[in-house]
């Protein structure tokens, strides 16, 4: 079976993240950058799939779409485990949405010839979630998305869904795209076995070229969003903090929200 | 004037809050017409009347509901070729972003996720990276597809008397793949929806998973628990409550935090909240950063006294 992670390099949420003044796009380039973290829960279900089986030839690749930097993803992917890595870069994906990295997935994913897709739950950037139901109706494949647990019983992929309203069993079968929460599992740290290991590991970069693309159907000029506007937060000014020492916290928390009229 | 496509977001005939406030935004871009998927379509019309729905489109075909989100996309496909709709507006939770993700595909139509307010244009407001900044955009192509945040709107009653119009679509074997085999619904608290809840009161795991100060303090105030992930993942309470990144965003009138240190992945579901309130027994707590009010001390003494005289004044 051919599992492929499809994995983002995301600018790192603990440093200074922004946006690029000329075109309001985020930055990816002149910040740091690494794996989307939960797209790591991707790669440990990958993984955990792959051991689980029978030692066929069962292989995991890390696909990631983005600027040179974003070799650090799939690297990382290697580091944990995987087998192979596939890198699509190109001048021309620059300012791409959703709906243009969900086609420039797919036609990778095609050319993998991908039995089990698996994706992280979100970016930890981008955050809207919605690539891999775009993948799966790219590919006409079944997607099983946000599983807190997977299990993988021949051809038939199950997970649990932990809903706003009820917890769901649901299942499809291979091939599939499959999303996992950040409840599946508890990725595993790369190993200095591990991290020598990926020095020797296959990886490919394709252009957009290699996928039958135009430079058209993808990047900024094919983005169907524009952003107008982008305003920093202004700070929360500064609240009122009082101790609780003396034993009367509680009072002056019950005088504020009787203050602010939320009694 | 336009029509302006809502997904109802319902539970057996009971419409939720979201959809009296997708309605109330759609009447600024058009004529809302209600999608209504499912059965319960008579119960929930006096509501989708209230906020204005000019048309109720009811879909019934089992198939709808047997099956995850791709057979939803595709009668949303069908309704739209027949409504022409200028914008398509469904509420922005995992089961709509995913329909509104597979519609833009279909359309060919520019998708905006998770807005916070949309006017007319449409012109949409997000709140991104951990509430750190504001973004207006526009869909520049095909039909624009919005997913719309609870509370981005008050709801506004514009009393109308909608037709119910039936539509049979049909759902290709392709879309009818993922199955829901087993559903155990949540047990119901009594309480507030995180996500519409004008307050809640979350604890982390300062809590030492002891949520009984928690709950008792968010009931006297009326309010929706919350919990951070570090009281999730330890099992004091269960994921569907945790805010944050990977859990809800929320944005009511008041978020209280206890033992919460204000980690940048909690703050991402709560920052963008109308007043912060925290109780955290270390005055170097980054939550304190937030807060318009704030309290260093044990959340044990500090919440049990502040419910008895929350409950006190309130009788
Ligand atoms: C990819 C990723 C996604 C994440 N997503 C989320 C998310 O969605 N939501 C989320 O919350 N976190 C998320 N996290 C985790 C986040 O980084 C923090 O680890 C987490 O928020 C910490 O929870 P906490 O504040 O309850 O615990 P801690 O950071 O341990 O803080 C506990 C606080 O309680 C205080 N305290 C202790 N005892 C008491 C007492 N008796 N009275 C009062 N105060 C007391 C302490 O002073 C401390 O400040 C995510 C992390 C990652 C890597």
């Amino acid at each position: 079976m051919k599992i492929v992670v499809c994995a983002k390099f995301v600018p790192d949420a603990t440093a200074d993240r922004r946006f690029r003044s000329e075109d309001n796009t985020v930055d990816r380039a002149g910040v740091d950058g690494l794996l989307s973290e939960l797209d790591e829960y991707a790669v440990e279900t990958a993984l955990t799939v792959k051991e689980a089986g029978d030692g066929g030839d069962d292989a995991v690749t890390i696909l990631t779409v983005g600027p040179e930097q974003a070799a650090d993803a799939v690297k990382k992917g290697l580091q944990m485990g995987a087998d192979a890595g596939v890198h699509v870069v190109d001048d021309a994906i620059h300012g791409s949405d959703a709906v243009a990295t969900s086609l420039i997935l797919s036609k990778a994913l095609a050319k993998l010839e991908a039995d089990l897709v698996v994706f992280g739950m979100g970016s930890t950037d981008g955050g809207m979630g919605v690539v891999p139901a775009m993948v799966s109706e790219r590919l006409g494949l079944p997607a099983v998305t946000l599983g807190s647990e997977v299990t993988v019983d021949g051809q038939t992929v199950r997970i649990r869904r932990d809903g706003d309203t009820a917890s769901e069993t649901i299942e499809g079968t291979l091939p599939l795209v499959l999303s996992v929460s950040d409840q599946a599992n508890e990725p595993r740290y790369p190993s200095f076995k591990g991290i020598m290991a990926a020095k020797k590991k296959p990886v490919e970069t394709w252009s957009l070229a290699d996928l039958e693309l135009t430079p058209e159907q993808v990047g900024g000029s094919s983005a169907w969003t524009e952003v107008v506007e982008v305003t920093a937060r202004p700070p929360r000014s500064a609240g009122t903090i009082v101790t609780d020492e003396d034993g009367s916290g509680a009072a002056g928390l019950v005088e504020f929200l009787s203050t602010n009229k939320f009694l | 004037m336009s029509n302006v496509l809502v997904l109802v977001d319902h539970s057996a005939g009971t419409v939720r809050k979201t959809t009296a406030e997708l309605l109330t935004i759609a009447r600024r871009l058009g004529e809302p017409v209600a999608v209504f998927i499912g059965d319960g379509v008579q119960d929930a019309l006096p509501a989708l009347g209230q906020y204005g729905a000019t048309k109720v489109i009811a879909l019934t075909n089992p198939d709808l509901s047997q099956y995850l989100v791709a057979p939803k996309a595709e009668a949303l496909q069908q309704v739209a070729a027949k409504i022409e709709p200028s914008a398509i507006l469904i509420s922005s939770n995992a089961e709509g972003k995913e329909i509104a993700a597979r519609l833009a595909v279909k359309l060919d139509s520019g998708l905006i996720t998770d807005a916070v307010d949309v006017q007319a244009g449409p012109v949409t407001t997000q709140s991104v990276f951990a509430g750190n900044f504001t973004v207006q955009s526009k869909i520049t192509h095909g039909t624009p597809i919005i997913t719309v945040k609870p509370n981005a709107a008050t709801p506004e009653a514009a009393e109308t008397s909608p037709e119910v119009e039936e539509f049979d679509v049909t759902i290709s074997d392709a879309a009818k793949t993922a199955r829901i085999t087993d559903s155990k619904p949540r047990e119901a608290t009594g309480r507030p929806e995180l996500t519409e809840a004008a307050i809640i009161v979350s604890g982390g795991r300062g809590t030492g998973g002891d949520f009984g100060p928690i709950e008792a303090f968010a009931d006297s105030l009326g309010a929706a628990v919350g919990a951070s992930r570090a009281a999730v993942d330890s099992g004091w309470y269960p994921h569907a409550y945790q805010v944050g990144q990977t859990g809800k965003t929320v944005s009511p009138q008041l978020y209280v935090a206890a033992g919460i240190s204000g980690a940048i992945q909690h703050r991402a579901g709560m920052q963008t909240s109308k007043t912060i309130v925290a109780v955290n027994k270390d005055p170097e707590a980054p939550i304190f950063e937030l807060v318009d009010f704030g309290v260093v001390g044990d959340l044990h003494k500090v919440l049990p006294t502040a419910t008895e005289e929350v409950t006190k004044r309130k009788s």
